[in-house]
């Protein structure tokens, strides 16, 4: 097709590559096959069907290309991990759960371009001959659902899906399931228990991935929307093209959501480290609110330590000699900030400037946490609703400044200890807000409150004791 | 093997709703039945559990809610128990056990939404539609008015965080609230059918 217009207001910005987004806005273009199609759709997959699985899976790990689900582990090897010799079924998961606070990219392709996803996922398929797949979504998209299982069919009437796909022998069959508005679903396993019919409660690890055991205790490869729109893409250009673009250990591009105090927030398609994070706020987010400047920066979706802006990071020159840098210094690849101690997850920015409380931003997190905790390991069943208790007592005014310290020392006994990385995903903030807003936290305790009681028992209890002033 | 449904109707106990006016009581019917088992197909053979999901939204999205009948109904198409389909029930929060208002409005309020005024905008949304915000709870997430037209539910993040503050009426998703918008959407679905 021929230029590309997008609707007033929402056209890329010049630094953007736009290749998984290509469509998303875009002037004139619908979910349907047809239009898909125009667009060079299912030529890939056409490619693909005639390779051997063996030749896909070289390919995509040539790639180097990584999960966009949070974990960044290569799509390639991951593969590898069905067992060799395996006689069972192998099934294939999209993991459309997409809940991260701050993760806002799935939600565009499944709306806006679901084609692009189904042929992803039928080379994925192909890929590791699962002849029956799923994508899992949330239920909070009810529309996408819809438009899902509206371009399921359509790819079934093309012969994209079903018995012997374009006359090659291969059978797939893709069904969509529906989640019920649960985070801890888009863990891996969490999800295959879901669709199993049990309670989704995360599994005991080893096996480390679901490719060894997973879906009805077969095989089982989970990957992220994005992920399997990315795989279409290494087939389209090859893998060592892919890999030739962006940061030489996550190539690619990446889809960056910007939520916050920004003058543009939104959806940025970028090539993987092509810019830095300081290019990202101000360039093409247009910088902080009038009058305001940036204070701290959650880099990859509400489980990534946050970070100052004021904070003084060690940067390597290319001489080895070190030099010293900021967050805006830092190239968005999804490695880079995991060397300051962040990580950058699913590429979900939550910016905040100096007009906000972090004790107030952490309390929210806390809820969020204390919410979703599926209640299985006790540290972070417990330990949850513990530290909401602490943090909204310092954002009150009630705390003292032990409390702080307990905080974070809450956070510490349930990272490391816990059947999922949900345990690491609600300690990390807390660890990361109470270090480097330590005195924040501090201003809005009080000595004294460490002798007020903090429920009507312990008042009624201590009446006697404590002083109200 | 069935468990009495009295027990089953202690465990699940629903509170009654003003909402319940708007959609129709639960009713085993053939068309029921028949999509019932169109969804357990979807799924590998002797894997009639998985469609316990399925069935579940497919009762909610017409009754409203999930009741102690449909909870026996579902566990008897998918060939369990009612004490473990109450136990799916009770762990998601996207599954009602009280039926909601005829527009059920979940009002995002998780960090990004937070950071562009979700938080008052609930707060604003129940003035709005006569809810006491202090009904809201973790343990009754979901408040409705007194004539059934409206319930409100606090939720976690929607992914549209770029575009906050984030609700959800229904089915859709609206982007970029403020009050005067949240004012002409509550007069819109006032006078919807
Ligand atoms: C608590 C928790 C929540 C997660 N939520 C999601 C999610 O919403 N979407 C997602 O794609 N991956 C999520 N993941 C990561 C998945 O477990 C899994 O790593 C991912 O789907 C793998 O896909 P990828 O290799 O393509 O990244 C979550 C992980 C954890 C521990
Ligand atoms: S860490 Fe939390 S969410 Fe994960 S399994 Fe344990 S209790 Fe559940
Ligand atoms: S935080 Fe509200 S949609 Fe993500």
């Amino acid at each position: 097709m021929s230029e590309i217009t997008y609707k007033p207001g929402r056209a890329p910005h010049p630094r953007e590559t736009r290749r998984i987004f290509r469509n998303i806005d875009r002037v004139g273009y619908d979910p349907s096959i047809e239009c898909f199609m125009k667009d060079g759709g299912y030529e890939t997959l056409k490619k693909a069907v005639a390779m051997e699985p063996a030749a896909i899976i070289d390919e995509v790990k040539k790639s180097g290309l990584r999960g966009r689900g949070g974990a960044g582990f290569p799509t390639g090897v991951k593969w590898t991990f069905i067992p060799k010799g395996n006689t069972k079924p192998v099934y294939l998961v999209c993991n459309c759960d997409e809940s991260e606070p701050g993760t806002f990219k799935d939600r565009f392709i499944v709306h806006q371009d679901p084609h692009q996803l189904i042929e992803g996922m039928i080379i994925a398929c192909y890929a590791v001959q699962a002849h029956y797949a799923i994508i899992y979504m949330r239920e909070e998209f009810p529309e996408a659902a819809k438009i899902v299982k509206r371009a399921l069919s359509e790819a079934e009437k093309h012969h994209f899906l079903g018995k012997n796909i374009l006359g090659s022998g291969y059978d797939l069959k893709i069904i969509l399931h529906r989640g019920a508005g649960a985070y801890i679903c888009g863990e891996e396993t969490g999800l295959i228990n879901s669709i199993e019919g049990v309670r989704p409660y995360p599994r005991i690890k080893p096996p480390f991935f679901p490719a060894a055991i997973g879906l009805y205790g077969c095989p089982t490869i989970v990957n992220n929307v994005e992920s399997l729109c990315q795989v279409r893409q290494v087939l389209m250009r090859g893998g060592e093209a892919y890999a030739a673009d962006g940061a030489t250990r996550s190539p690619g591009t990446r889809i960056i959501g910007v939520s916050g105090d920004v003058q543009r927030p939104g959806y940025y398609e970028i090539i993987s480290g092509s810019i830095t994070y300081g290019e990202l706020l101000y360039d093409l987010c247009g910088g902080p609110k009038p009058g305001r400047t940036f204070k701290a920066i959650i880099p990859g979706g509400a489980s990534a330590k946050v970070m100052r802006c004021d904070e003084v990071l060690k940067g390597r020159n290319p001489d080895g000699s070190v030099r010293k840098m900021t967050i805006f210094d830092v190239p968005m690849d999804l490695d880079s900030i995991a060397q300051h101690g962040s990580m950058s997850g699913s590429g979900g920015v939550i910016v905040m400037d100096d007009s906000r409380s972090m004790p107030e931003m952490l309390r929210n997190l806390n809820r969020f946490f204390a919410w979703e905790s599926c209640g299985q390991c006790t540290p972070c069943r417990e330990g949850n609703p513990w530290m909401l208790k602490l943090s909204t007592r310092i954002c009150q005014g009630k705390a003292a400044p032990e409390d702080v310290d307990l905080l974070k020392s809450v956070a510490d006994n349930i990272c490391g200890r816990t059947v999922c990385a949900f345990g690491e995903a609600c300690a990390w903030p807390v660890q990361a807000f109470t270090t480097k807003f330590r005195d924040e936290f501090l201003a809005l305790t009080r000595p004294v409150n460490a002798m007020k009681p903090h429920n009507p028992e312990t008042a009624e209890a201590r009446k006697y004791l404590t002083r109200e002033d | 093997m069935k468990e009495q449904p009295d027990a089953i109707a202690a465990l699940a106990a629903t509170n009654p709703s003003p909402g319940e006016k708007f959609y129709p009581p639960f009713q085993v019917t053939p068309e029921l039945t028949k999509k019932a088992k169109e969804y357990i197909a979807m799924y590998p053979e002797g894997k009639e559990l998985s469609a316990v999901l399925p069935l579940i939204h497919m009762v909610q999205e017409k009754h409203g809610y999930i009741c102690p009948e449909s909870v026996i109904w579902i566990a008897d198409m998918c060939n369990s128990t009612p004490i473990h389909v109450q136990g799916i029930v009770s762990f998601y929060p996207g599954i009602r056990t009280s039926c909601p208002g005829k527009w059920h409005i979940r009002v995002c309020h998780t960090i990004a939404c937070a950071l562009s005024g979700g938080e008052e905008l609930l707060a604003y949304i129940c003035e709005k539609i006569g809810i006491n915000p202090q009904a809201l709870t973790n343990e009754h997430p979901i408040a409705v008015s007194s004539d059934g037209l409206w319930s409100i539910e606090a939720v976690e993040c929607l992914a549209a965080c770029g575009f906050g503050p984030n609700l959800m009426v229904n089915d859709a998703l609206y982007s970029q609230m403020d009050r005067a918008k949240v004012d002409a959407l509550i007069a819109q679905y006032s006078n919807k059918a």
